[in-house]
């Protein structure tokens, strides 16, 4: 909210300047986004009267006008339509700097020019103008613009918080800045305009819960030429709003002034009388913005007899109006409820300064004294006869406010700082609450526009402002030590991520919505959870797995110049299924390029199956590898065979490989790309060392090399030596697979290493031929594995 | 007899001499003092001297012997010492060059800044809590006292998926969830992703907070803003920060406030980045809410608690002096790499 500090200061003026002014309110809560001033200090900026207008000799558009300045008449070209003779304007002598242009002495078409007419807009007072500014006639000749506009104010912005509905008029923030320095707070003395006429119209609440109050007033015969005086229209400007015709402008300002929104209507389209009503469904409304709606029924309507008129509390209708040529005038002052319109006008994708005040609440005792506010405005600005207020109340309906108890032991309680109890009733007074003492206690009454003082907090939270929160001293909390057990069994996630940096991976964050395109590329099965209103269609669904936005970020990454990428996240992923919605922690990471980075030292071979296994195999050595097995992949966003599926015990736990070649394709990766994606809770769960007895005798080394057919795995062949269960067998191991010419087609060889060693004795050459045997006959059995010939 | 002793002398010392490495001052060595050494086959003649003649010719003969083994020493030391200086400059290397390592990578800025500030908070006995991304409307709004129609539902730009369940707006309701499960005291830190519906230069759809809770017998408004405004001069690591708390507005606390700190880039001089106030706002927070208490059983006679929000990537913005939100999410390497 804009509000000039001049008008404030008509209402409360402490003895401190602008930025202490601000500084104050942003300090009460009132936060002050700006400080600008009114207007620029515009020198050779004057008030003139146009003496004569003639036309130009050398062009149709424009005029040659002689302006009286107080001191001179200065001949000035001008273009504008509305120059005429007679009217008081603003002249821009030679020499004057505008925020766009400076002055200077010039021919325009051959004939002298001694300044400029200038337009509201081209002073800065308007966002745009249609013409040369026009003053009242009896604006003083020769007065500098600044000095007449009283432009040496400055336009205060406010971003009032939803509870503070009551300071969004003048009178709100004034009542702050008084309680806050002490110091008068002079509203405009409340006139009773009493009627002259004796027009009334029925009004009839018929949803009374959501509006309960309705007052309404005929004022007739308006002088319907007359303008907006100068004044008004400039504190309406200060205030951010744009001065349109003199019913409207006279609304505005009592809502700027009070906080009461009101409505003009033009009478004459009026028909039979008010009715407050829900809208029936299907009703159609014009509205003053020049759209059209069609009302829900849960919408509240100002009609007539015939027609809606309004959306009450939202926006009047185009009909009812009031127009240039509108003679008799039915002015609304109404109380809605906060609840009946809260989110009603952004349910019409609408939001206006009426709607913005009654959803965060109106002082329901304010709409009689706006209405003679705006009535005694009326009379003094349009003229007219005004008739008896209408004021029809459902009191049952109205908000009652009752008492709040208050501890005096709570407030020191709650906020860690003495407060007095005199200063604690000082401090609630100047905020116009009513005080009982009830023993150690009170009983504390807020004014009727407080819609947000409901409960004791409520009420500290006030002393707390009102002492203000930069005077209560921080304290500092002590530690709080308890012994506490943790798992030995249970990784931290933050070491996981040691490794994979130590493996040259950088963390990624990608956004947890992707496009349903990327995540049906890569996670084909699943269902997805999708956004009712997402923010675009590639942000619309939930990720099922990382690695949509690992990818997106690899392209991201290979469009900039970055061939070798290493990149890896955890977060959340999403899987509807048939229990529900499951929302589990993921770990994947993507790799793509060189092995390393060009160097000296370094390996810049491409990376292969190999790597990424290695990366995973790493980070399950953090907690148990032998609880994890691999296995040839099912999962068909892999390549076939560079693709391995990973299992926790028997549970599928992740998976790991290059992604398929079509995967690829479709991707637009146009290179081999390696990534793991893993259950967090699956490879984070170790298991306590378990010791175990060591042998006093030395261990034996013997190296078996087989040939066995290509498709058979390796791990087999090793399970397959473990599963004889010698009891001196400690170790296999692979170091080498070939395949090649001195291999035959279809076969490889692969040397196996074996650690033999016994806890009783030193092994003898029988007892290591005896086992090695047994394991060649074995693996020849099950593996059609034979011992190769060298 | 022979060679006179001395000729032989300067034999053995002018052919130690021209070795010129180990093997053949070894050769000279056994030449002369060998079994079958001259100088080894002197000595044995002796025998056949005058008993007169022997003593003198004796001990010419040793002084002989010591000389040249003190030649061979002197040699020998030389070659070794050549030997190490030659070995010293065929394996010199460029020490400028590159050492042999692992290439790191690195933890994203947003990690850090939550790591930074939950080891913080742990010091202070806070433990980490986390709690679901998808969430329902009463543990992110009803019950953090945010109604159906409340004006700070619509400021909350809320991504549903149907009518009940939604992407949490803020880290708050993870305050409901702990005290679901868990009687005061507590203090608890939950870091995570929180998501609105709002998308331009300064916002993203996606963003982190840190929420705090703290519950206790005698937690008041005064030990909130004296913890706060330690953390925010810990963690910018800055005595002179200056912090000040303004009343604000959240459904959810009450009383409630923003912290702002002085600006980190222009120390309050003002400057683009604070708008020219000096001032930076910096975090939300306030005593909890005695509506938030009763949808979760906490007696508010006995307990008050405070708690406090604040957005990570605006700490870790002024922290490291990043200009641009978006830069979190693109995961551009050239800036990642920036923060390893």
């Amino acid at each position: 909210m804009k509000l000039s500090e001049n008008w404030l200061r008509e209402w409360a003026n402490p003895a401190i300047n602008s930025e202490l002014l601000a500084e104050q309110l942003t300090m009460a809560g009132l936060e002050v986004e700006s400080v600008v001033p009114a207007g620029a200090n515009f020198e050779q900026v004057v008030v003139v009267e146009v003496l004569s207008v003639e036309p130009h000799p050398e062009s149709d558009s424009l005029k040659v006008c002689q302006v009286f300045d107080g001191d001179n008449t200065l001949q000035v070209i001008c273009g504008a339509n509305n120059v005429r003779q007679g009217m008081k304007s603003v002249l821009a002598r030679v020499g004057a700097r505008l925020p766009d242009m400076k002055i200077k002495k010039a021919k325009i078409r051959g004939v002298e020019s001694l300044g400029m007419l200038c337009s509201a807009s081209e002073l800065k007072l308007a966002e745009s103008s249609d013409g040369i500014f026009e003053l009242p006639r009896d604006a003083p000749t020769g007065v500098s613009i600044g000095e007449y506009l009283k432009l040496e104010d400055n336009i205060i912005e406010i971003d009032l918080t939803p509870n503070r509905g009551d300071c969004l008029s003048l009178a709100g923030v004034a009542r702050e800045v008084s309680a806050i320095n002490n110091v008068e707070f002079k509203p405009v003395p409340y006139k009773e305009v009493a009627a002259t006429i004796e027009d009334l119209f029925p009004v009839e609440l018929l949803a009374p819960a959501a509006c309960p109050r309705y007052v309404g007033r005929i004022i007739k015969g308006i002088n319907s030429d007359a303008l907006t005086p100068i004044w008004m229209q400039e504190k309406l400007r200060r205030c951010g709003l744009r001065p349109i015709s003199p019913v409207v402008d006279i609304t505005n300002y009592v809502m700027m002034e009070l906080g009461q929104p009101m409505h003009g209507f033009d009478f004459d389209q009026l028909e039979g009388g008010i009715r407050v009503r829900l809208a029936e469904g299907g009703e159609k409304l014009a509205l003053l913005d020049q759209s059209e709606i069609e009302c829900r029924s849960d919408t509240l309507l100002i009609a007539d007899h015939r027609k809606p008129l309004a959306l009450a509390g939202i926006m009047g209708g185009l009909e009812s109006s009031v127009q240039s040529g509108t003679r008799n005038v039915f002015l609304e002052a109404a109380f809605f409820s906060p609840i009946a319109l809260a989110s009603m006008a952004r349910s019409y994708g609408m939001h206006t300064d009426s709607s913005h005040r009654f959803e965060r609440g109106v002082d329901p005792d304010l709409q009689l004294k706006a209405m003679h506010r705006a009535t005694d405005l009326m009379l003094q600005i349009v003229g007219g006869e005004a008739g008896p207020v209408i004021d029809v109340i459902e009191q049952a309906h109205m908000p009652s406010v009752a008492p709040i108890a208050l501890r005096y032991a709570r407030i020191e309680r709650l906020l860690g700082v003495y407060v007095s109890r005199d200063d604690v009733v000082k401090m609630l007074e100047s905020l116009n609450m009513r005080i009982e003492a009830v023993n150690e206690d009170w009983m504390v009454l807020p004014p009727s526009y407080r819609f947000d003082i409901n409960i004791e907090a409520d009420l500290i939270e006030e002393i707390g402002r009102m002492v203000g929160y930069d005077n209560i001293p921080g304290t500092l909390e002590s530690a709080h030590a308890a012994m506490e057990s943790f798992s030995e069994t249970q990784i931290e996630v933050n070491r996981v991520r040691d490794v994979l940096i130590g493996q040259g991976f950088y963390e990624a964050v990608t956004y947890s919505f992707v496009a349903p395109e990327l995540q049906a590329i890569l996670d084909p099965q699943q269902p997805v959870l999708k956004l009712s209103n997402p923010i675009s269609a590639e942000m619309s669904v939930m990720r099922t797995m990382l690695l949509p936005g690992l990818v997106q970020a690899l392209q991201h990454n290979l469009n900039r110049q970055q061939s070798r990428v290493r990149l890896f996240e955890t977060g959340l992923c999403f899987l509807p299924g048939k229990d529900g919605l499951v929302q589990k922690s993921h770990i994947a990471g993507i790799i793509t390029g060189a092995r390393a980075d060009e160097g000296i030292h370094s390996n810049t071979n491409e990376v292969d199956f190999y790597d990424i296994k290695g990366i995973l195999e790493s980070i399950l050595s953090l907690s148990d590898r032998a609880n994890y097995r691999f296995s040839k992949t099912r999962n068909s966003i892999l390549h076939p065979g560079q693709g391995a599926d990973l299992y926790h015990g028997n549970k599928l736990a992740g998976f790991l490989g290059a992604l398929h070649p079509s995967v690829i394709a479709q991707l637009q990766l146009n290179q081999p790309v390696f990534v793991f994606e893993a259950e967090l809770a699956s490879i984070l769960t170790a298991e306590l060392p378990k010791f175990a007895e060591l042998s006093k005798y030395p261990s034996i080394r013997r190296d078996i090399a087989l040939t066995v057919d290509q498709e058979v795995p390796v791990q087999s062949l090793i399970d397959c030596i473990h599963s004889l269960k010698s009891e001196i067998l400690q170790e296999v191991f692979v170091f080498d697979v070939y395949t090649g010419k001195e291999v035959r087609n279809s076969r490889k060889s692969v040397a196996l290493g074996l650690i033999l060693q016994d806890f009783s004795r030193t092994l003898v050459d029988e007892d290591v031929d005896k086992l090695v045997s047994k394991v060649l006959n074995k693996l020849e059995k099950q593996h059609n594995a034979f011992l190769r010939e060298t | 007899m022979s060679q006179p002793l001395e000729s032989l002398l300067d034999n053995a010392i002018q052919a130690i001499e021209q070795s010129d490495d180990l093997m053949s001052l070894e050769a000279v060595r056994v030449a002369f003092l060998g079994k079958k050494g001259e100088v080894t086959a002197r000595l044995k003649g002796l025998g056949q001297i005058s008993a007169a003649e022997r003593p003198v010719v004796g001990q010419e003969i040793n002084r002989i012997k010591l000389r040249i083994q003190k030649e061979l020493e002197q040699r020998k030391s030389f070659i070794s010492e050549r030997l190490i200086a030659d070995k010293l400059i065929s394996d010199t290397v460029d020490v400028t060059l590159p050492g042999r390592h692992s290439q790191s990578g690195g933890l994203h800025p947003v990690t850090l800044t939550m790591n930074r500030i939950q080891k913080m908070f742990s010091k202070l006995g806070f433990d980490i809590v986390e709690g679901p991304e998808v969430e329902d409307e009463f543990h992110n709004f009803e019950a953090l006292n945010i109604p159906v129609h409340h004006p700070a539902r619509a400021m909350h730009d809320t991504f549903y998926f149907d009518d009940d369940r939604l992407l949490r707006t803020h880290t708050s309701p993870v305050q409901i969830r702990v005290l679901e499960n868990q009687q005061p005291p507590v203090r608890i830190i939950a870091p995570g992703r929180v998501y609105r519906c709002d998308s331009d230069l300064t916002h993203t759809p996606m963003f982190h907070q840190v929420e705090g809770l703290m519950i206790d017998e005698q937690v008041s408004f005064s030990g909130l803003k004296g913890t706060l405004e330690h953390f925010l001069k810990l963690f910018f690591e800055r005595d002179d920060l200056k912090t000040r708390f303004r009343p604000s507005y959240f459904p959810f606390t009450e009383p409630s406030m923003e912290a702002d700190i002085s600006c980190v880039m222009c120390s309050g001089s003002g400057c683009r980045v604070c708008g020219y106030t000096g001032w930076i706002e910096i975090l939300g927070c306030g005593m909890v809410h005695p509506e938030v208490f009763r949808h979760t059983g906490v007696d508010s006679d006995i307990y008050t608690g405070y708690a406090f929000g604040l957005g990570v990537e605006r700490m870790a913005m002024l922290r490291y002096g990043v200009n641009d939100l978006r830069l979190f999410f693109e995961n551009d390497l050239r800036f990642l790499r920036q923060f390893s």
